[in-house]
Parts: structure tokens; sequence; C-alpha cells
């Protein structure tokens, strides 16, 4: 097609990708501030294309986000934290697979499954005292969690299957078990699938009118933390992430590695399920409400340290929160304030390809040589 | 040197007393009723008509062309217009899953945030939501349409004799089926006969085919969802292929109208006029008047004059009526007929379900000068009449 001159250039892609590899240790943060400033400046010219006040828009989602009315000061905080929670544990929990290179897409799942054991207790056992009730529905939605992990774990160690398939596609039967359950068997009224209310001894405590969610948050991270970091076994998880070769050779059970931890990344799912049933206090289809997706970009913002994870996940909840009363009070289109999250994720997403990364043009690859 | 102790104690003590005062009064001042002591049958306090804020909670998009949401949101914006309130007194949360409680919850509070005074909830799925915020937050109201809980302080709920409508379109829908000389006609539901509201509407409709083409039969297919545009397009299309010449629906979406029109078939449709999705072959549609509750529950609030009351009326008061029959698609005659039922529905001289009435199984649920109840009507219906069949 072309001359031999022009081949030797041809060779040479005009965009290569290049890994970095930092002298200094404050690039990365300097990429990620850019990319800060870079989304901000980007929602805020989509807020004005569509005729409104930018600034006005993010003061009201800090606000919205942080701020409650004359009547009850407090209760923006406690909406955000409900966001909070959920997405935060989540994530904690998906990091413990992640961290196995063990690609567990089945957050929403397992956080189903885990709602929908504690509510089988929750609703056959109503009698039980509130303490032990909160106990067996805590226990409940765990095994519920780790259950529903432990099929596509068994499947990759017996069969080698594709977890991130298997995992994806569960969670579809649970939302359909859920969905069965509820215009089924658990059906309160005929005609409408709903379970009802729960009664009221299945409700988490309650302090200062927010629901003491908060706390698994602490216990969860710290678990993480000192499961990764300060044990035989997270280490042994780390190593078969890295390298399934190096782990055999080392004389690990890689098939026990990978069935704990699926059993353990579950569990922390399930217990969120058993959070969601016993604070919203019923159970329907939106139990998941997309979290087990969500926590994903979190998990890996975070870079998987579990002492970033619950910062990551406050941003995005005040994000989130912000955006819906941003969006309510200026009158905007709720889409648009699913766009604008999009658009801040996008760019914090993005900003982690330049910090591994480096786009460098076949110019420069000349003059260096 | 004890004495000016207790004085300054007791100059505090004044000075807190009266900041809290203040507190309130500030908040009063922003349109906020602060009495949370309210006893079952007692009004609230009337509030200016250009402090009130009105919050609303929708299932779908606000700004939706047709269907259920548009309904509300039509009612809500001629509520704004009749009583004059700007657009900052009405704060919407829309695209709230019904389904999904804590997303109902989320929204109920941010209302609540935005400092509303009444809250309006559209669909059935927000009832048990909103009614632990109604407990929560007893100087508020809340209004729910279509469910049937209320709690006699600031509660209520709202809905209509939406049957009334689906009557007359069935006349419409028999007359087109008769002149086409087809005795079929489909109808495409969201609920199955465990769901009083949708039964009765099938039911209702079949009536007011019955009524001019006796010997027609009225064919139903159930979706199971309330908004599902896919299954209302393949339910639709069943109808079809088992030779139904008219479809009418009750649910969200126009999809069985644009599928009948496509099929060369017509339809009714539900909720909003529906003639530009078939400009055709959409005979008419049941609709609903929102703005006529709105308009009288606001106003009353405004006048402290709300009592807390279930709500439920239909062409009396014209909450309930046809969109406008469509010419280029209704058989001859349509107009005439449909006019002369509808008159007699709103002096109350024609009721839908009277005696003698049978299901399809041939048991007689009304005897000759018999009526169903509200009660039978909102809840028991979990029959097809004679002359529906389920595919």
């Amino acid at each position: 097609m072309s001359n031999g001159s022009k081949v030797s250039t041809g060779r040479e892609p005009l965009i290569r990708i290049v890994k970095r590899e930092y002298n200094n240790k404050l690039i990365p943060g300097l990429i990620r501030a850019g990319a800060l400033i870079l989304s901000i400046i980007a929602g805020g010219l989509f807020i004005w294309a569509m005729g409104f006040n930018p600034f006005e828009a993010y003061k009201s989602i800090i606000r919205g986000a942080l701020v409650g009315s004359a009547r009850d000061p407090m209760s923006s905080i406690r909406s955000t934290i409900d966001i909070f929670v959920p997405l935060c544990v989540t994530a904690l929990g998906l990091s413990c697979a992640f961290k196995m290179k063990f690609w567990n897409i089945g957050g929403e799942g397992q956080i189903i499954m885990g709602g929908v054991f504690a509510t089988f207790f929750a609703l056959n056992y109503p009698q039980i005292p509130r303490p032990l009730m909160l106990l067996i529905m805590l226990i409940a939605g765990a095994v519920g969690g780790a259950l529903m992990a432990l099929i596509p774990a068994l499947f990759k160690v017996k069969f080698g299957t594709n977890e991130t398939l298997f995992t994806l596609m569960l969670n579809y039967i649970a939302i359909y078990i859920v969905k069965y359950l509820i215009a089924g068997p658990w059906q309160r009224t005929p005609g409408f699938a709903s379970i009802g209310k729960l009664d009221k001894n299945t409700y988490l405590y309650e302090i200062n009118r927010q629901n003491i969610g908060w706390i698994a948050v602490i216990i969860v991270v710290l678990f993480v933390y000192f499961y990764l970091y300060k044990t035989k076994s997270g280490y042994e998880v780390s190593v078969v992430g890295e390298s399934q070769a190096t782990a055999r050779y080392a004389g690990m059970n890689i098939r026990k590695i990978i069935i704990k931890t699926m059993l353990i990344s579950g569990a922390i799912c399930g217990i969120v399920g058993m959070i969601k049933v016993s604070s919203n206090h019923t159970l329907t289809e939106g139990i998941g409400g997309g979290v087990g997706f969500a926590a994903i970009t979190v998990a890996w913002l975070s870079q998987l340290n579990p002492f970033i994870i619950p910062i990551v996940s406050a941003i995005i909840s005040i994000l989130q929160k912000g955006s819906t009363v941003m969006q309510m009070n200026m009158g905007i289109s709720s889409y648009a304030a699913d766009v604008l999250q999009g658009i801040i994720l996008f760019c914090f997403l993005g900003s982690e390809f330049f910090v591994r990364y480096s786009l460098v043009f076949n110019l420069r690859i000349k003059e260096a040589k | 040197m004890k004495k000016s102790v207790r004085i300054i104690a007791l100059i505090l003590a004044l000075a807190t007393v009266f900041a809290l005062v203040g507190c309130g009064k500030q908040t009063g001042g922003e349109g906020e009723t602060q009495d949370t002591t309210l006893a079952e049958g007692q009004t609230f306090a009337p509030i200016p008509a250009d402090k009130i804020k009105i919050g609303v909670v929708h299932i779908t998009s606000k700004d939706d062309t047709s269907g259920y949401t548009y309904a509300h949101q039509k009612g809500i914006e001629e509520m704004a217009a009749a009583l004059g309130l700007k657009s900052e007194q009405i704060v919407i949360r829309d695209n709230v899953d019904d389904n999904d409680v804590e997303a109902t919850k989320a929204a109920l509070q941010d209302l609540v945030d935005a400092g509303c005074d009444v809250i309006f909830a559209t669909s059935y799925n927000y009832m048990d939501a909103v009614e632990e915020y109604a407990e929560k937050y007893p100087d508020i109201i809340f209004s729910h349409c279509s469910g049937y809980k209320s709690n006699g302080k600031n509660f209520n709920n709202y809905f209509g004799r939406i049957y009334e409508a689906r009557y007359l379109s069935g006349i419409a829908a028999g007359l087109k089926a008769k002149e086409l000389g087809v005795p079929i006609v489909g109808f495409v539901g969201a609920k199955g006969s465990d769901n009083s509201e949708v039964t009765g509407g099938i039911n209702a409709f079949a009536l007011g085919v019955q009524s001019v083409y006796p010997e027609c039969e009225v064919l139903v297919k159930i979706t199971g969802e309330w908004y599902d545009p896919a299954a209302e397009g393949i339910a639709a299309k069943a109808l079809i292929d088992a030779g139904a010449v008219v479809l009418s629906q009750h649910c969200d979406s126009d999809t069985v109208q644009t599928t009948a029109a496509q099929a060369g078939r017509f339809g009714v449709g539900y909720n909003s006029d529906m003639t530009p999705s078939a400009p055709n072959n959409h005979l008419t549609a049941p609709i609903w008047n929102w703005g006529v509750y709105y308009t009288q529950t606001v106003e009353a609030i405004i006048k402290g004059e709300w009592k807390c009351e279930n709500y439920y009326e239909g062409y009396n008061v014209n909450l309930v009526g046809l969109s406008p029959l469509n010419e280029k698609a209704i058989a001859h005659g349509t107009k005439e007929a449909v006019e002369e039922a509808q008159k007699k529905i709103a002096s109350g001289e024609l009721f839908v379900f009277s005696g003698p009435l049978y299901d399809n199984q041939g048991n007689q649920i009304l005897k000759e000068g018999e009526k169903l109840t509200d009660e039978q009507i909102t809840g028991e219906i979990n029959y097809y009449i004679k002359g529906v069949r389920v595919l």
C-alpha cells in the first residue's frame, strides 16, 4: 500500500500508552486534584448550558446534603448517612474479593439475599425479643449473602467458570426471587406486591433518630483492615491476587482461600441487606437499589484501601443526596442530576487512568531517540 | 454574693426561654405550622397563599407527555394557576420508584426538608412510607392517591370513580366493534383479578360495551406491572391475534394504542388523551381531572378548613371524564350515546354496578335492584363479569 520509508513511521502508533513511574510522589495527588477541579468545571458548564446558575447549584448540593430545614436541622445529614452506610459497607465487602482479583460483581445479589434471609426471621418469628431478633437477623443476613457468594466461588474452583459473568447473572436471579416472594408467599395484601410493614421489634435501634447502621461501618472497616493486612489469611489473599502460580508454589490452598474470601465478601454484603430491611422496615424489590454496582466504583476509587473507602463513600453519598435536593429546588429534571453525578464520577475514574499511565505522542518518542 | 449568682442564673434562664420562643416565631414566620399536638378531627391553622409550599412525589417524570404522572402533574399545575401560586411554592420529586421504599422515604424527607406544608404522593406503593412520615411529622398534611390508608389526623387518601368513565369508554368501543361487525374487544390490564381497581375497571368497561353491543366479548390480557411498555406491547399483539378490533387498557404507557394503530385496529387509552399517539385510531380515553381535587384541597388548607377525610368522587364533580371523542375514529352515533349515558351517571340515574350482575363463572353477584357499595368497588371486585374472558 505504501512505500518503505512510510512503513517505518506507520509502525509506531500516533499515541502510545506508557506506564508511569514516579520520582515525585506529589504528582498522583496533583492529577486527582486536577480531576476534581475539571469535574466541577465540566459539571458547572452542564448546569449553565441548561440555563441555571452553577454556583447556586453547587451551593444547593452541599446544603442539601448537610444542612436540614428549620423544622429538623439534622434530617439531611441523616439521609446522607442512610446512603453512606450501605455504600461503604458493600464497598468494603467487595474490596476483600477484589484484593484477590476475584471480580465479585454480585454485591447487589448478595445484599438482596442477605435481606431475604433476614426478612424470613422477621416475618415468621415476630415474637422474638428485639435485641435477639436483631442479632438473628444480622446472622441470617450474613449467611444469606455468604451463600449467594459461595455459588460462584464453588464453580470457580471446581470448573474455572468466569466469576464476573456468574456473579453478575446471580444478581438477576436474586431480584426475581424477591419479586416472587413479595408477590407470592410473603404477600400481605392481595393484588399488591408488598410484604407490608414488619413488626416493630425488627427495627434497628435509633440514636437521635439515626439508625445505628453506621456502627457496622466502623466494625467492618477495622475487620477488613486487620483481616487483609494483619493476618496470614489476608496475606494469602493478596498473594493469590498477585499470582496464583506463586501462591501454589508457596504451598497455599488456593481453592480454600478463594472460597473463604468469597464467603467473607458475601457475608459483609449480606449484612447490608439486613441493615436495609431493618431500617426500611420492609423488603421490596428495590432493596439493592444499585448499591452493589456503585460500591464497585467506590472500591476502585479507594484503591481497595479500607480507610479510604469511607471517605470516597462519604463524598459520593453527599453528591447523591445533594444533587437530588438541588434538582428539586431548582426544578431541573431529575435525569440532569444523574448526568451531573455521571460527569463528576467520569472525571474521577478517568484521572485514575492518568495516575497509572501517561500518553506519549509519536513526536516525543522520536525526539527521545 | 450568692444572691447575685441566683439573679444571673434567673436572667440566663429567662434569656433561654426568650431565645426558644424567638426560634419558634422565626420558623413560624416561614409558613410552618408549629402545632404538633393535633387531636382527631381538629383542623390545621390557615396558611397564607403566598407562603404555602406544596410537595409532590411522582412515579415517573414530571415532564411526561401522556399517562399517569402527566395527569397528576397537569392537575398540580392547574391548581397552582387557579390559586395563583408561584413556581417555587411547588416542590416536585419525580422518577421515584414506588417499589423502592428507601427512595420513597428519601423523597418524602427531601420534601419535608424543603419546608412543604402538604405532600401529595401519587402512587399506590408509596402508602406505607407516607403513613410512617405522617406519624413522624404530624404538622404536615400527607395525601396519598389510590391506596386505602389514612390516620384521621394528617394523612388521607384520594381516588375517584374512574369506572364511570370506563363505562362510557366501553360504549365508544362497543359501538366501534359493532360498526366493524366483529364482536371482540380487548383489554390490557396491569394487574390480575386479585386487584379490585383494575378488575372493576375491566368490568365497568365490559358493561359499557355490552350496553350497546350485548353479544360482544371482552378479552383480557394481564401484564403484571403498572408500567412496562414492552409487556404492554406483547399483550396488545396477543389480543390483536385473538381478533380484538378495539383495544382498551389499564396500564401507564401508550404502547397499547400505538400497537393497535400499527395493526389497523382501534383503541381506548387511559389517564390522558392518547389521540396524539394514535391520531387515526384512538377513540377516546377515560381521564382524570386531578386539578379538581388538588385545587379544592389546597384551597381548604390555605383557609384552614382542611379536614382529614378520604376523597372518592367521580362525574358528579368532574374528577373523571373522557378525553374528546376522536372524530376520525369513532363510530357513527357515539357522541350521542356517550353524552346520554354521561348525563345519567352525573345525575345518579345510572349506577354502573347495578344488578342483575353475573360473573363469568355463572354465579350471580347482584340481584335485580342491588348495587355494589363503595367498599366492594374499591376492594372486593375479584371476579370478571359475564362476557369477559382472560387469555
